[in-house]
């Protein structure tokens, strides 16, 4: 049974969340990927306001395909998130609690998550059709010239998840397989 | 000799680059349908099942299969007997520019791999040519994404490696690259030739249907034998775990030196595209 959460999401919830719980997410996300992250940190390091409020948000690492013009927006699944382990701690540590992405994290990311108590979801990578279903609306907020890159503030319903790494450092891409591998001896 | 206008060219690439994008091959989906059925984890049939629909509704909405909608690859086997009016690069690069645009496909190729401003146009495509015998032209438009562009790696092995140093390597590569580039993948594989060649090849091989084994009888088995021990790693859909790490292995091979195994893996998700047309 998936776990239905609301976004954003405060820690105490994050911390709640286990690697391998299917969610459904419904609320407010926002979307940044490489050169949105970027282009945040170089403002946060600079210390200068961010364009989105970071505390208990959730940012979806994507670069969507242009909506046709009776739809929110084109196809939308995640990208690899490793390209983002530079700027996620900085992130978390201002108050960001979840990432939607794919694929493995670096260990100061991780570091980080357990520390301020974040999660790492995965959702289903080459799936961007599907997912978009379950994106309501889609507004830039900041950064229009980067186009597909740009931040966009994304509602969300039921939009479906996998926790990959839990704020213990739990960690699906290395249990699951291990659990797979052991069942099939 | 026949005269082929270039707007002919650029015409057919801006359909093939929508059509590439939205409908997935019938090989590709025939290996994901038959991987569902076989896949005995739980969580990894599910994966496979939501794949499953994720290309119908492509199918139907005439969506994007994927929102990295790939750097436009372009292979061209021109005939010799061609005489092309006009100028070809840019054909091609016109068929990109407009079928980007006009199917909502996503921008993303940057002019300056250090300096990273968006072309805005998803050009240039990456352009490959062959002169071949005859009188027409074949073309292919193969959008590639990078999640699974970036897991690709060469290595210059020693003749004395053998198929067993081929081997270790592929599932090397496969294994490191995990989750990364989109679980269930195709792997496509170029052994031998040059540096350059070898990539080229492992490009080229995932341009080959799924169903169709190399033609010679040594390497359609080490297909073979590599895909069963590739499955054997338990990576799964989406990394999560599960048989289905990868739909097939392509092989390629070419000449080389006496002094070289040239080996590169060029790794393809799921959503392996391309089209083909003959003009």
């Amino acid at each position: 049974m998936a776990i239905k959460i609301t976004a954003p999401l405060t820690r105490a919830m994050a911390r709640q969340l286990k690697a391998g719980d299917s969610c459904l997410i419904s609320g407010v996300i926002y979307t940044a990927r490489d050169a949105a992250h970027k282009r945040l940190c170089e403002r946060i390091a600079a210390d200068q306001p961010l364009p989105l409020d970071l505390k208990d948000c959730i940012i979806y690492f994507v670069g969507p395909t242009p909506a046709k013009p009776d739809e929110a927006i084109g196809s939308a699944g995640p990208t690899t998130s490793y390209r983002m382990d530079a700027y996620s701690p900085d992130l978390i540590r201002l108050g960001q609690t979840g990432m939607i992405g794919k694929g493995k994290r670096g260990p100061e990311v991780i570091e980080a998550m357990k520390e301020h108590g974040a999660v790492y979801f995965g959702a289903i990578g080459g799936c961007g059709a599907l997912l978009s279903k379950c994106i309501k609306k889609a507004e830039v907020i900041a950064y229009e010239d980067l186009g597909a890159e740009a931040i966009r503030r994304l509602e969300v319903e039921d939009f479906p998840v996998v926790v990959v790494i839990d704020s213990a450092g739990n960690n699906l891409y290395e249990t699951g397989p291990q659990a797979y591998l052991k069942n099939n001896k | 000799m026949r005269t082929i206008d270039a707007l002919d060219i650029t015409n057919t690439v801006k359909k093939l680059c929508m059509e590439a994008n939205c409908f997935l091959s019938g090989d590709i989906k025939n290996r994901i349908e038959k991987a569902r059925c076989e896949e005995s984890w739980p969580q990894a049939k599910e994966i496979l099942g939501h794949i499953v629909n994720n290309y119908e509704i492509a199918e139907q909405k005439n969506q994007p299969i994927c929102q990295d909608t790939g750097v436009a690859c372009v292979f061209l086997k021109i005939g010799q007997e061609v005489h092309i009016e006009g100028d070809i690069n840019e054909a091609v690069h016109e068929g990109v520019r407009q079928g980007y645009a006009e199917g909502y496909l996503r921008k993303s190729v940057v002019a300056d791999p250090l300096n990273r401003v968006n072309t805005g146009d998803n050009t240039p495509a990456m352009i490959y040519i062959d002169l071949v015998p005859g009188d027409q032209i074949e073309i292919t438009v193969a959008p590639k994404g990078f999640g699974s562009e970036n897991m690709s790696q060469i290595a210059m092995l020693r003749p004395s490696d053998g198929v067993l140093g081929v081997k270790e390597f592929v599932k090397r590569v496969v294994l490191e690259a995990g989750p990364n580039p989109c679980p269930p993948i195709v792997v496509g594989v170029g052994i031998g030739g040059t540096f350059d060649k070898a990539a080229l090849f492992a490009k080229k091989a995932l341009l080959r249907p799924v169903d169709v084994p190399n033609e010679t009888p040594f390497y359609a088995e080490l297909e073979k034998e590599l895909l069963e021990e590739i499955n054997a790693l338990g990576i799964g859909p989406q990394g999560f775990g599960g048989k289905t790490t990868a739909l097939a292995v392509n092989i390629e091979y070419f000449p080389t030196h006496i002094a070289g195994l040239p080996v590169a893996v060029n790794i393809n998700c799921h959503v392996t595209r391309h089209r083909t047309e003959v003009i």
